[in-house]
This record gives structure tokens, C-alpha cells and sequence, in this order.
């Protein structure tokens, strides 16, 4: 049995980890948030040039064609430094819906360029409150031009094109849904940005008014492809969510030993600790389910959908407890702006969302421990 | 990334499923796999006779204590052989608990500190069952604070003079032999004065008492100890170690890794799958499908980290401090897992004697049992402890008792 990631996979997080410390300190995470600008583009023309973008992306497509593996070595170091760039939008969401429904020329239009850092992408798919539903979707799509409303669409306002989630039947069944790829440079889409609780990562509104778009996949099988992105994007946030997890806990384990309070370093109060080491109960065990999660994902197991679900669930309560907590354990400085707790609590709490929340991979992960069951 | 077993793994494991297939008691297979949660129970045989059966059975073709040296009457097994015997050996594996202490602590002890002479006369008894060992560490006064411990060894010619109380001692009442912690000088701070010892539990002045538990069940005793003699042959570690003695056994309980830690939580997934609430099956229930989805990730959670660290030790490596986790996180989520199976069914979650008690009862029992596992073996409060200090680094408690001679520290709170 192997169930830990490979020494050269462990080289590649070592070597993503080493290139985010110096290129992703958070002064630069801070330039973001501070709206100096919509995203990092120096981080992210470093990011395609050591080759993280394209890593999942096979060789025929401008790619490393290395793995989904190495793809999540990576997606945990990105979320130990939140990085301010459009990675999960571009890299999980929009990439993986062209390899699962592309065809050819799509792939050969856009892939070399995602991975050349050429091109930004992203899912358009929510309509407002709600979780991921097909019943919620209202944008219509007739002889290829869209018309309707998405929001919030992650990185919206910065991206080149978008996978985005239309309505091509009423018969009230999944196979009302379609796909379609849009160059949102193009024309036929207002973009408005919004406000959000981690400005590190946009979330845009964007109106479709008689946009030409072309189909992704086959019609009808538009929410199939939805269901293994969300799939594959759950297990690869997921690994981002550990990754600030446990960068949210070692900064809470710092400050603890390093703070004097009633005469002594605040971790050696018991109630320090014992929050401190419940943290990392929770990274743990986010942590070895997205272990599972990485090796149903690269592997295209069966069980990748539990899978997923559990490593969804347990990544975003770990990351909000201890991005939380780590507030907690900074007293009154971790309220400041200055200090960068309150970066991890709102990434923490955005992650958490962003993919459908809670209470939809809570309903997934036991529909399909149900079925699994049955079978 | 993959589960498969290396060549030598899948050798083993098709030797050792081929024995178990042809040596376990099956008979009582269905009763074993039925018994939950520490409470095992089968029909129509006396557990432990039938316990002590198969480890004498298991001893006599070399798979007792796997990973003791032969001559100790184990197999000189790697960890993971270990581990995947534990994995064959399924349900027959819970007939070994009445092992666990002497063969997971008491034999470490032994074969770190005791003589060679001793080790070849003990141990390939304690090896294959025929002996039980107990653990007399914890007291009245010395809980979590193992080292303030009371029982007096006084030394008198080539005999230790033993007088004191122990309690919350796992088989006392059927064990053979204990390893026993003692005071040997009270005038020195409380960790510096220990020596341990074992001890014939038959000896004059041994007496075990049963400790009815708020479950209502006796699994532990106090054990008294009245003008005990033991020979000073049998101290294991120089007079005044004991505290690091101590160490080396309470090192090996954790480095057993067993089969997995129970959390309930199959039992209760298959109950909310055959429930009937007032307004549908349960398991479509919203509420219902949020507690258990944080179950269900706690209860992966911890089968994935015991197989970071199987993996660890199949490749050789040590493993990291992952599985400290594992007891913390199932002892309460027992507990809470037994309290909504029983909120589930109203008011008739009260009832434990329910015609189909195998799943009524089974929660009742688990609610009732669930505050002791919260205690044993290292309170929650000792665990996080534990991982706030050795895992994370950590400083540890200011001890106000640390250089007292043990003699001078208040025994009482409030006067």
C-alpha cells in the first residue's frame, strides 16, 4: 500500500511551496485585497512559466501532462499562501470541463493558453442564492446565442472566456441543461464586478444579452459534465482548504508560543492548547480525506464522487475552525486589518461557499453513501 | 498513490487468510461480528475460555504476537505484517482484548527491563494466552497525574513490602500477573521516588475487587495490596526509574495500532437507513443528512489517517503523529452518536429492551459505556495535551508540584 503522494510529487509541492514563500509573500496577497489591482498578474505569469498551471493539462494540449496528483501537491500550497489569482476558476472549473466535454479545436483553442497563462477561464453556473441545481438555472440558450443572468461567477470580471450552465429544455429532467463556451471578450456580456468576502478571489455578475456561444459537449448532457467538474473541483479546494488550514493553525501555534500574557507564553494555557490542538484534529482528518480524494481523482475511481464530498466537507470545516480560531488565539490583534489572520478567515469562509456550501455536499455525500450501500 | 500489497505483503496475507480460514473458531463468528463497541459477547461459551482457545491455537502455529521475537514467543514480525494480520483476522481479532494490555504494555515492559531468564520463563506464556497480565498503574489519587501515586514499596532484605490501593485495573479479577507501579521514596519530588515491579496477582495480600461503573457493568477493579511481599528480582528498572519504566510501557500502547477505532458510526448510518420518522424515511431527512455527513467524514477521516500510517510503516518509515488523533475523535463521537440515535426515536429512544435489541440496545449500551471511553486510557483533556505538546510543540503546564519532594505536596483542596 502507498497512500501518500510519491517523492517526486513531494519535490513538486517542496518546489511550488518554496516559489509561492518568495513570490506570494502576503504583501502581495495584501495588494489584492487592498484593490491595488484585480489579481496578481506577475504570480501568475511565474505560475505558467514553472509549468502549475498546465500541470493536469496533457502535452498535446501545451500541458505538462503530468497528473491530478500533482495537481493537488500544488492546489495545497496555493491555499497555504492564498494566492491572488485565478487558479481554481481557471485550473479546476474551466480547464477540467474542456477535458471532460471539449472537443478538439476547444481544447486546442484554449488549454495551451491556460497553461501558457494566456488565458483566464471560469464556470458560470450559479443564478443567485441557492446550491448547484439544474431546477436553478433560468439562463436560456436558442440557436446559439444566450440570454440571462449568472452570479456569482469566481474571477468573472478578469476571465477570457467562460463555461457557463444554460437552459435548452423544460421537461423539469436533468437533460434540460446544456453547455456552452463563451469568449467573454467578444461581446454580448456586460460585466459587473461585486463586492465579496475575500477580495483575493472576484466574483463577478454577468449579464448574457443575445451572446453568441458555442456548445460544449453534447446537448442535453450539460449537467452530467457539471456534476464531474464539481466533483473534480471538490477534491482540488479541497486541498487548498488543508493547505490554509494548517498555515492558519501554525500561525495560531507561533503567536501562542511567542505571546506572554499573566506572565507566560499564552500556549501554555490549557485552553490555548486545547483549542490549538483541536485545529489540528480537524487538518487532520480534512487532510487524509483529501487523501482519498486524490487518489479517487487521479485515478477516475468509482468512489471518486463520495469521495470528493467527504474531502469537501471535512476541508471546508477544518479551514473555517481554524481560520476561525486562529483569530482567536491573536486576541484583539488578530481583528486588525494589519494583521493577516482575517486573510485566512475570508478565504476560509469564501472557499466554503464558492463550490455549492455545506448543506449541498452534506445531501451529495450521503445520496452516494446511500447508493453505494444498495449496490 | 494505491492500496495494493507489495509481493511480500500479499504473500503474507494469503498465508495468514488461509490459516484463520482453517483454524478460526467460526461458530462464534456471527456473535463476534454482531458484538460492538468494546462489548463482546457470544453465546453459549465462556468468552474467555474460548479466547484463551484461539490464542493457543494461534501461539502453537506462530501467529501470537506478531511482532514479538521468536524467542518470546512472538514471530519477529514487521509492523505491517502486523497490521495485515489484524486486517485478516476480523472479527476473531476482538477475542484477543483480553490480551491487549499484557501483550501491548506488560511484555514491552518485561522484554525492556526484565532479565533474560525472565523473559524466556514469562513471556511465550503470555505469548500464547495461557497467562493474563494486568497494568497496576492508575489510583485513587493518581489519575491523569499518574505520578502521584500512593502505593508504598518499602524495601526489606531481598523483599519489597507492598501496602496501597489501585484502581481502574482492566482484568485484575482473571489475570495472572500484573506490572505495578510504586512509591519507593516519598521524601524526593514526585516523578524521582517510582519503581516498578511485577507481581504474581495469586500472591498473600492481593486482593481484587470489581468496580460496578455507571453502565452498570464490571470491566475494572481495585486491587488492594496488604503486606505484599515481592522479591527484589522482580523489579523491573533501577529503584527510582519507574517513572521512565512507565514510559516504555505507556510508549507502546500507543504505538499499537489497532484495526481501526470504532465510532459508531455504521451502526448508526444503518439505522437512519431503515428508520421511519413521522414524515418519511430519515435518511432523506435534511437534519438527519447534515449530522451524519460530519459523522461520516469524521469516521473516513480516521480510517484514512490509520492507513497513512499503515502505508508508513509498509514503506519502512516511521509514522508521523497523525494517529494521535484517533481515540480523541472517537471517544466523543461515540457518545454523541449514540445521543441522536436515541433523540431519532422520540420517546421510545429511552427504551433498551426492545424486542429487536440488537438494534435498540446496541445504542443504549453505547450511550451508557461512551463517558468511560472519554476517560480511559488518557482523558480527551489529556490527548489534546498530548498533541498540543508533542505534536505542535507547545510549552508544557507550569507543574507547581514539580520539585516538591512528594511528602510536602497538599493532598487536599479545600480544607
Amino acid at each position: 500500500m502507498n497512500f501518500d503522494f510519491s517523492d517526486d510529487q513531494k519535490q513538486m509541492r517542496d518546489a511550488a511551496r518554496k516559489f509561492l514563500s518568495e513570490k506570494c509573500p502576503p504583501k502581495a496577497v495584501r495588494a489584492v485585497l487592498d484593490g491595488k489591482a484585480a489579481y496578481d498578474k506577475e504570480l501568475w505569469k511565474g505560475l505558467a512559466e514553472m509549468g502549475f498551471l498546465g500541470v493536469a493539462i496533457p502535452e498535446a494540449f501545451g500541458g505538462a501532462g503530468a497528473g491530478h496528483l500533482e495537481l493537488c501537491v500544488i492546489a495545497e500550497e496555493m491555499g497555504r499562501a492564498i494566492a491572488p489569482v485565478p487558479f481554481s476558476s481557471t485550473v479546476y472549473l474551466a480547464a477540467e470541463a474542456l477535458l471532460i466535454a471539449g472537443s478538439d479545436a476547444q481544447k486546442q483553442k484554449w488549454l495551451p493558453k491556460i497553461a501558457a497563462g494566456e488565458a483566464i477561464g471560469t464556470l458560470a453556473l450559479f443564478e443567485g442564492a441557492g446550491n448547484p441545481s439544474p431546477k436553478a438555472i433560468k439562463l436560456t440558450a436558442a440557436g446559439g446565442t444566450l440570454n440571462g443572468v449568472k452570479k456569482p461567477v469566481p474571477d468573472g470580471a478578469i476571465a477570457d472566456f467562460a463555461v457557463v450552465a444554460a437552459r435548452t429544455g423544460s421537461t423539469g429532467r436533468d437533460s434540460d441543461i446544456s453547455l456552452f463556451l463563451v469568449d467573454l471578450k467578444a461581446g454580448g456580456v456586460e460585466v459587473k464586478e461585486l463586492t465579496n468576502v475575500d477580495p483575493t478571489r472576484g466574483q463577478a455578475e454577468l449579464t448574457f444579452k443575445n451572446c453568441k456561444a458555442e456548445p460544449l459537449g453534447a446537448a442535453g448532457e450539460g449537467w452530467g459534465v457539471i456534476t464531474q467538474v464539481l466533483d473534480r473541483a471538490a477534491v482540488l479546494l479541497a486541498f487548498e482548504q488543508v493547505g490554509g488550514s494548517d498555515r492558519a493553525l501554525e500561525m495560531g501555534r507561533d503567536y501562542a508560543l511567542d505571546r506572554i500574557a499573566f506572565g507566560r507564553p499564552i500556549g501554555s494555557f490549557q485552553a490555548i492548547k486545547h483549542m490549538l490542538a483541536d485545529m489540528y484534529v480537524s487538518a487532520t482528518l480534512a487532510r487524509s480525506n483529501c487523501y482519498y480524494g486524490a487518489w479517487a481523482l487521479s485515478t477516475n475511481a468509482g468512489e471518486l464522487p463520495e469521495a470528493a464530498a467527504a474531502a469537501r466537507i471535512s476541508a471546508t470545516q477544518a479551514f473555517q475552525h481554524c481560520s476561525k480560531n486562529n483569530i482567536q488565539v491573536h486576541g484583539g490583534m488578530g481583528f486588525t486589518w494589519e494583521f493577516d489572520c482575517h486573510m485566512y478567515y475570508r478565504r476560509a469562509n469564501a472557499t466554503a461557499v464558492t463550490l455549492g456550501s455545506l448543506s449541498y455536499w452534506e445531501d451529495a455525500l450521503i445520496d452516494r453513501m446511500r447508493k453505494k450501500n444498495a449496490a | 498513490m494505491n492500496f495494493d500489497d507489495t509481493p511480500q505483503e500479499a504473500a503474507f496475507r494469503a498465508e495468514a487468510k488461509a490459516w484463520i480460514a482453517a483454524n478460526a473458531p467460526k461458530q462464534y463468528e456471527e456473535d463476534l461480528r454482531k458484538s460492538a463497541l468494546g462489548r463482546t459477547q457470544i453465546k453459549g461459551a465462556n468468552l474467555l475460555d474460548v479466547a484463551k482457545a484461539w490464542q493457543k491455537k494461534k501461539a502453537a502455529a506462530g501467529w501470537a504476537c506478531l511482532h514479538w521475537p521468536k524467542e518470546y514467543g512472538g514471530r519477529g514480525a514487521s509492523p505491517i505484517e502486523r497490521v495485515i494480520w489484524q486486517q485478516e483476522e476480523g472479527p476473531f481479532g476482538k477475542l484477543s482484548s483480553v490480551f491487549i494490555i499484557g501483550h501491548g504494555m506488560c511484555g514491552p515492559t518485561v522484554m525492556a527491563f526484565a532479565g533474560e531468564e525472565q523473559k524466556r520463563k514469562y513471556l511465550p506464556p503470555l505469548a500464547a494466552g495461557e497467562k493474563i497480565w494486568c497494568q497496576l498503574f492508575s489510583e485513587p489519587a493518581g489519575g491523569s497525574d499518574v505520578a502521584g501515586l500512593r502505593t508504598r514499596a518499602e524495601k526489606k532484605g531481598d523483599e519489597w513490602i507492598v501496602n496501597g490501593q489501585k484502581i481502574w485495573t482492566s482484568g485484575a479479577h482473571y489475570s495472572d500477573y500484573g506490572i505495578l507501579l510504586t512509591r519507593t521514596d516519598p521524601t524526593v519530588p514526585k516523578h524521582k521516588g517510582l519503581t516498578m515491579f511485577f507481581l504474581d496477582m495469586k500472591s498473600p495480600g492481593v486482593e481484587v475487587r470489581p468496580i460496578k461503573q455507571a453502565s452498570g457493568q464490571s470491566d475494572f477493579n481495585e486491587v488492594y495490596f496488604t503486606d505484599v511481599h515481592i522479591p527484589d528480582s522482580q523489579r523491573l528498572g533501577a529503584v527510582g526509574d519507574g517513572w521512565n519504566v512507565s514510559l516504555t510501557t505507556l510508549m507502546n500502547e500507543r504505538m499499537s495500532i489497532g484495526a481501526g477505532v470504532a465510532t459508531g458510526f455504521p451502526e448508526l448510518f444503518e439505522f437512519c437507513n431503515g428508520l421511519m420518522l413521522e414524515d418519511g424515511p430519515a435518511i432523506e431527512n435534511r437534519n438527519v443528512r447534515s449530522k451524519l455527513a460530519s459523522w461520516a467524514v469524521k469516521a473516513s477521516g480516521l480510517r484514512y489517517t490509520s492507513m497513512r500510517t499503515i502505508s508508513a510503516l509498509s514503506k519502512g518509515e516511521r509514522p508521523g503523529p497523525e494517529n494521535s488523533i484517533g481515540k480523541l475523535v472517537a471517544a466523543s463521537m461515540i457518545q454523541d452518536v449514540a445521543m441522536y440515535a436515541l433523540d431519532l426515536q422520540g420517546a421510545a429512544g429511552v427504551v433498551s429492551s426492545q424486542e429487536d435489541a440488537e438494534v435498540a440496545g446496541k445504542f443504549q449500551a453505547m450511550l451508557l459505556r461512551a463517558p468511560g471511553t472519554r476517560v480511559e486510557g488518557g482523558t480527551d483533556e489529556i490527548m489534546r495535551n498530548i498533541i498540543a505538546e508533542r505534536v505542535l510543540g507547545l510549552p508544557g503546564d507550569i507543574r507547581v508540584d514539580k520539585d516538591v519532594p512528594f511528602n510536602q505536596i497538599p493532598t487536599k483542596g479545600r480544607a
